[in-house]
């Protein structure tokens, strides 16, 4: 049986399933929350905080995607601090990688160059860690150069979720995590792979691409996103 | 000369692709050159440094000694300072190589491991620092520019602005790396 609530999304008075969270709620009312690790189609994890709200009562910033609604919450998506944080996540997150849009696979088509767009952010703040990641071309096809991850860990949920192979996965903790294949191994030697390119198509930076493809030369991500939209909504491949 | 507007440019640690697309201004350089003068610049032949300049537009970051200092006089002769170019701003390819060992990577670009590597650097040229930095780490800047290059058209609605004595706005619509 289906429980209603009713809460309060920037002053919209709105109805919505107790089991959607914030993010699906604002969503059906058009009222837009940036995101950035969240892809429709694979389960919500809150690792960017992009996509952080205001909760009337609650001191803490609240991710939008893991937040259920509540009966009587009142919630703001936008707000001069809001505002602040958003553009110091993105700040943070240019200052870790090496993000080198000008020497990018995908610059013009990166969701991270979007949401610096769209948060106004002329430059960057916070001193650069220049991290000495290394980049693993050992597979046939693909490549991922660590230097552009942002650990969303959306090639961690398409692989496990959809693709069934779950080859990559995130180890380490705080600015020393980064993303392993298989057992920590080359990509190349990871065995569980399946070469099937999914986590190429939902990277949302240049972490993730094809040999043979170099600076501004993204592939068609479309498609792919509609298609594991379609698959959700029918819930093809998973039980819920 | 009342009124005039005076603009100068610098290059830093950058490929001169900023100053090209200054260039690509065309005809509008002549539009530029009826209100300002250009008073210095990699671009003109005048070597003086002038006392005082309205804008200065700088392009490339922080790479060698000296810089710094160059930087910190002219900031302090100019009322508003242009970070241009990506490099300028956020380091960009001149920071690519802050990740490496100075030493090691001068011997793969230069020479052979162990190969001579000719007279000591150090006292011919300036000393590659051993952090490429974008400008806002060493001064104080009052306009960010972002591209790489920034097209002219973007740079055309930052001069004329601040030709009209606006504060040019570079946002959303207008902001673009790489």
């Amino acid at each position: 049986m289906n429980e209603i609530r009713t809460l309060t999304i920037d002053g919209q008075l709105i109805s919505a399933d107790a089991s959607v969270t914030i993010l699906e709620a604002a969503k059906e009312h058009n009222i837009h929350i940036p995101t950035l690790c969240h892809l429709e189609g694979l389960s919500d994890v809150g690792a960017c905080r992009l996509c952080l709200v205001e909760i009337e009562g609650h001191n803490r910033l609240q991710p939008a995607c893991v937040t259920r609604v509540e009966e009587g919450m009142v919630v703001r998506t936008t707000s001069s601090r809001l505002q602040k944080y958003r553009r110091m996540v993105l700040e943070l997150l240019f200052s870790e990688g090496d993000h080198i849009c000008s020497v990018c696979v995908a610059n013009n088509a990166c969701e991270l160059q979007d949401l610096a767009y769209a948060a106004g952010m002329d430059h960057v703040r916070f001193d650069y860690l220049h991290s000495t990641h290394a980049l693993d071309a050992s597979h046939d096809r693909f490549v991922v150069d660590h230097h552009r991850c942002i650990l969303c860990a959306r090639c961690v949920r398409v692989c496990a979720d959809v693709e069934g192979a779950h080859t990559w996965d995130i180890a380490g903790r705080g600015h020393t995590a980064h993303l392993v294949s298989d057992l920590a191994q080359d990509w190349g030697e990871a065995r569980s792979c399946t070469s099937c390119g999914k986590c190429l198509l939902v990277c949302p930076t240049g972490a993730l691409f094809a040999k043979g493809f170099v600076v501004s030369d993204p592939q068609n991500k479309q498609d792919f996103l509609r298609y594991i939209a379609n698959t959700k909504s029918r819930k093809a491949w998973k039980d819920e | 000369m009342e009124g005039r507007m005076s603009i100068g440019s610098i290059w830093l640690g950058g490929c001169s692709g900023c100053h090209m697309s200054f260039l690509d201004l065309d005809e509008r350089l002549f539009q530029l050159l009826e209100r300002a003068d250009i008073v210095f610049s990699p671009l003109s032949d005048r070597r003086e440094l002038p006392d005082a300049l309205d804008v200065l537009l700088v392009e490339g970051a922080v790479a060698l000694s000296g810089q710094a200092e160059l930087l910190r006089d002219f900031r302090s002769r100019t009322r508003t300072v242009v970070a241009f170019g990506d490099c300028a701003v956020v380091g960009n390819v001149t920071a690519m190589r802050n990740h490496l060992d100075l030493t090691s990577m001068l011997r793969h670009t230069y020479g052979a491991e162990g190969a001579r590597m000719g007279h000591d650097p150090a006292h011919h040229l300036p000393a590659m620092l051993d952090e490429v930095l974008p400008l806002h780490r060493v001064i104080d800047i009052d306009i960010f520019l972002p591209g790489c290059p920034p097209p002219a058209d973007l740079i055309w609605y930052t001069v004329h602005e601040l030709l009209e004595g606006r504060h040019p706005v570079i946002d959303e619509k207008r902001l673009r790396y790489g």
